[in-house]
């Protein structure tokens, strides 16, 4: 559980990225932190390894307030994924991997089977291990971001907009992979984005935010969509679009299943309707991750 | 031309290669002192310079004291040191150190400030110490300038051995003196040739290295123009020069 307590952050200049944030953030959970540029993501994220440290507030983990942790200490308990990867362009994939497993004191060899392991848990193939950063493309080198970040098998995993540079099709298909590597590993993940389809998407919980990081609603994907705290929200999620607001369409269907237009009256999906009834059903997470695969694939 | 060819017929006299202080003698006397020289203000600059550039701070003042070196006169400065000490090693020693510090810190400066910021950052943040970032990311990425530094200091600092070693010390430039002070102007070419043929040999080993040292994960980057990342690095030694100059 990480806790942030009051938390404010003026940068030198005098930016006032963070006011009086407070927040509790479950484990092993993906809670997704979603607002528009220059909302405070980045800051709040990074006040969770100390890359940067609060000018008021204390941040918790556990319980434990990190400022009394070392920060070279900390960093290396906690997995770390940037949008363009931050790899090191003068390594290999395998060493980029095995970074941390190193600098904890893992021989060389044990870091190289760790790496060659979670080339396997992040989809990457084992002949990529000796390829350099720059041989790579980008969705690839993604992964070997997420492979590095999960290395030394951390609690807190962080993500701050790790797909955004990619293309939208291999964005659904690391998406994805984020949802089944959850399923299995089942850590603490604080995800960052500005896309709100993304937050739906993989946050068990999400919490959107305006500028200064001030927290404007915050709960499951469904209860923000079925209740939009404000106009803002409605807005940020596409609500007053018409977007969200779907519609039987009588025309066209196949059996018992029904299709489902938007406002503009784009077809966004079929809904079961055995006999002409609509089924009212709870989809577990898991489900929801399944189904979605081929809807992401299909947005792109 | 008739000058040249007794110049090189100079060079090539068996009798100037066997004799007491011979060419061969006096060339590795240059080598000698502009090694030691070079090897003083690399052990002065290099870390100073990997300091500004890691820290982001002191950079102005390294460019003010480079630009008060560069503007000290070589040999005046030469005299009153030989003035105060007498003719021998440690006033050309103290001279040429002082001519070699501004390039390898211009080197060594830009070379780590040229390292892509997101890429330290990234090094930070998985829980590099600061020493760690320093030694494991940026000296490898800086290398190419590193030793692109390395070669203007040497090449400064064997062009300049070759005139003030005439007021003090022997090397090659003992060649130009004996042959402005007999009128001989074969052995006087004799000599500039000696110079410039050894700063090229000098230049153009360096320049090898430099080749081999470019990290190779980097050097395929830049011959892949797909990689998204190429623009933040790829460091070129004429960031060196520019550095020099600023
Ligand atoms: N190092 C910094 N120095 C000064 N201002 C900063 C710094 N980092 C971020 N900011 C400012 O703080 C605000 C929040 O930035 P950030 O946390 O990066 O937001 P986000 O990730 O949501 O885009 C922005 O106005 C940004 O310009
Ligand atoms: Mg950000």
């Amino acid at each position: 559980m990480i806790e942030f307590r009051e938390v404010s952050k003026t940068y030198p200049d005098g930016t006032r990225a963070v006011e009086d944030f407070s927040l509790v953030i479950p484990a092993r959970r993906i809670t997704v932190l979603v607002g528009s540029s220059g909302s405070g993501k980045t800051t709040l994220m990074r006040m969770i390894n100390r890359m940067v440290d609060p000018s008021s507030g204390t941040v918790e983990i556990d319980g434990r307030d990190i400022s009394k942790i070392e920060p070279v200490r900390l960093r290396r308990g906690i997995g770390y994924v940037m949008q363009n990867s931050g790899l090191l362009p003068h390594r290999t994939v395998a060493e980029n991997i095995a970074t941390v497993p190193r600098l904890s004191g893992v021989s060389r060899a044990d870091a190289r089977k760790r790496a060659l392991a979670m080339m396997d848990t992040v989809g990457l193939v084992r002949t990529l291990a000796d390829r350099y950063p720059s041989q790579l493309s980008g969705g690839q080198q993604q992964r070997v971001g997420v492979a590095r970040g999960l290395a030394i098998d951390p609690n807190i995993l962080l993500m701050d907009e790790p797909f955004s540079a990619v293309d939208p099709i291999v964005r659904a298909e690391l998406q994805q992979e984020v949802l089944r590597l959850q399923k299995e590993l089942a850590k603490t993940i604080v995800f960052v984005s500005h896309d709100i389809d993304e937050a739906f998407l993989l946050g068990d919980e999400v919490v959107v935010l305006e500028q200064g990081g001030r927290i404007v609603q915050q709960g499951a994907p469904e209860q923000i969509l079925a209740e939009p705290a404000n106009d803002f929200v409605a807005t940020f999620i596409g609500a007053d679009r018409g977007k969200r607001r779907l519609t039987i369409s009588d025309a066209a269907s196949r059996g018992d299943d029904r299709v489902l237009v938007d406002a503009g009256g784009y077809p966004v999906g079929v809904i079961a309707a055995p006999g002409g009834r609509l089924a009212v059903g709870h989809p577990s997470p898991k489900s929801r991750s399944i189904s979605n695969k081929t809807d992401q694939a299909g947005d792109a | 031309m008739n000058l040249f060819g007794g110049a090189f017929a100079w060079i090539l006299d068996p009798a100037h290669w066997s004799a007491g202080p011979d060419i061969s003698g006096h060339l590795l006397e240059h080598l000698a002192v502009s090694g030691l020289c070079v090897l003083i203000a690399v052990a002065i600059a290099l870390p100073i310079g990997i300091g500004i550039g890691h820290s982001g701070r002191g950079r102005g003042a390294a460019i003010l004291i480079s630009n008060i070196a560069r503007a000290l006169p070589t040999l005046g400065l030469l005299s009153i040191l030989i003035l105060l000490f007498g003719i021998g090693l440690l006033p050309i020693t103290v001279v040429l150190v002082i001519l070699a510090i501004p390039p390898m810190l211009a080197g060594a400066y830009a070379g780590v400030e040229s390292v892509d910021r997101q890429t330290i950052d990234a090094a930070r943040a998985l829980g590099m110490t600061e020493w760690q970032i320093v030694l494991r990311v940026e000296i490898p990425l800086a290398l190419p300038l590193l030793i692109g530094g390395l070669r203007a200091t040497a090449l400064q600092v064997i062009a300049t051995l070759g005139i003030a070693s005439a007021f003090a010390f022997g090397g090659l430039g003992i060649y130009l003196i004996n042959g402005l002070a007999q009128a001989d102007f074969v052995q006087l070419l004799a000599g500039a040739i000696l110079i410039t043929a050894l700063a090229l040999v000098v230049d153009g080993l360096l320049a090898a290295v430099q080749r081999l040292v470019v990290p190779h994960g980097v050097a395929l980057g830049r011959s892949n123009p797909n990689d998204p990342q190429k623009r933040a690095r790829a460091p070129r030694p004429r960031a060196v020069q520019e550095g020099m100059q600023s």
